[in-house]
């Protein structure tokens, strides 16, 4: 069966850290606990375990401010 | 594989619309606000109206939706979104024209307007966001404040004897003759957005049957005004909420869908 790989693409400076993402990954890929924060001080959501992303675009799908950009590949 | 690999434009599968302008929303984090905008155009980037296309904001957090949404945008005083839409729709009867508006907009201040606009079949979309309080001033009362639910205006929660009951303006426009397709829908959860977007859709393309008017509303979370976390607010929401607003269709083809 072939696998899906996906990769998500956070638009750092429109995250607002609401955690909708983090919740919503049934996968577990995204996470914002890293001290790095944008330039409004939130502490934006990133791939804590990329390799495990099959780029199902839920997170994209729940996001409120259209921060996810979503690419999915098959191999 | 590299992450690098993967994000090539032939394996984009997933990106904000277009329609959206790229100014960043003014929503607290987490809000429903922020996904409704997105899918309402998501459905004019899908139908490809974004030129005929004519929106209404209310007053509440929506007020500023028109600096948001790439679309011809008017903004009409408190509640009047469906009075406003009606001469818009009656002066361009082939333009879309929707109304986007909170519950503290049409289901207190404009009770008049919408019950009105729906019974008289406009052939128009409302979309009516309910998250059961008055997001914008403060977190007080609305009408849709469930029983027993804490406000900043009631503070030891919402009692019948003194306040009343929550009002349920969806099923209520439901009865009317004049509205064609009325649905309640809600956006925390990736199921249920897509749901929200098929009803979406549904209330756009009603418009050019011109067999009356097609309402969408959309419980949502409030959680600056509830005071919770985006996370704990879905929870709660799902908790509360909905056994009081609950999901689904309620009028399709103006019929009343029995349950």
């Amino acid at each position: 069966m072939a696998k899906l790989k996906g990769a998500v693409v956070v638009d750092v400076e429109r995250c607002k850290g609401c955690e909708l993402c983090i919740v919503t990954c049934p996968q577990k890929v995204l996470a914002n606990k890293a001290a790095k924060v944008n330039s409004k001080g939130y502490h934006y959501v990133y791939m804590e375990n990329p390799d495990d992303c099959t780029g199902c675009t839920n997170c994209a799908v729940v996001c409120p401010d259209g921060v996810l950009t979503v690419y999915r590949i098959k191999i | 594989m590299d992450l690098k690999e993967i994000i090539k434009p032939e394996n984009l599968v997933y990106k904000r619309t277009e329609c959206l302008t790229d100014k960043t929303l003014s929503y607290c984090p987490g809000c429903g606000h922020g996904t409704v905008h997105r899918l309402v155009m998501e459905t004019v980037d899908e139908l490809g109206i974004q030129s005929d296309v004519i929106g209404v904001a209310s007053v509440g957090c929506s007020v500023l939706a028109y600096d948001f949404m790439d679309i011809d945008m008017t903004q009409s005083p408190h509640g009047r979104a469906t009075a406003v839409a009606t001469g818009i729709k009656r002066c361009w009867p082939d333009k879309f024209v929707f109304t986007y508006q909170g519950d503290g907009d049409l289901a207190a201040i404009g009770t008049g307007e919408t019950i009105h606009a729906c019974n008289r079949g406009e052939n128009i979309t409302i979309i009516f966001i309910n998250n059961g309080i008055y997001g914008m001033t403060g977190g007080q009362m609305a009408p849709t404040t469930l029983l027993g639910m804490k406000s900043s205006t009631t503070p030891y929660g919402r009692e019948v004897e003194l306040m009343g009951n929550p009002i349920k303006i969806t099923e209520l426009v439901a009865q009317l003759a004049g509205t064609y397709f009325v649905s309640r829908q809600s956006v925390h959860t990736p199921g249920n957005v897509r749901k929200a977007k098929k009803a979406i859709k549904t209330a756009f393309e009603n418009q050019k049957l011109k067999k009356g008017l097609s309402l969408v509303e959309i419980v949502s979370n409030c959680n600056s005004g509830w005071k919770m976390t985006p996370v704990e607010s879905n929870k709660w929401m799902e908790e509360n909420m909905f056994p009081f607003y609950p999901l689904g269709d309620i009028k399709v083809e103006g019929q009343l869908v029995q349950k």
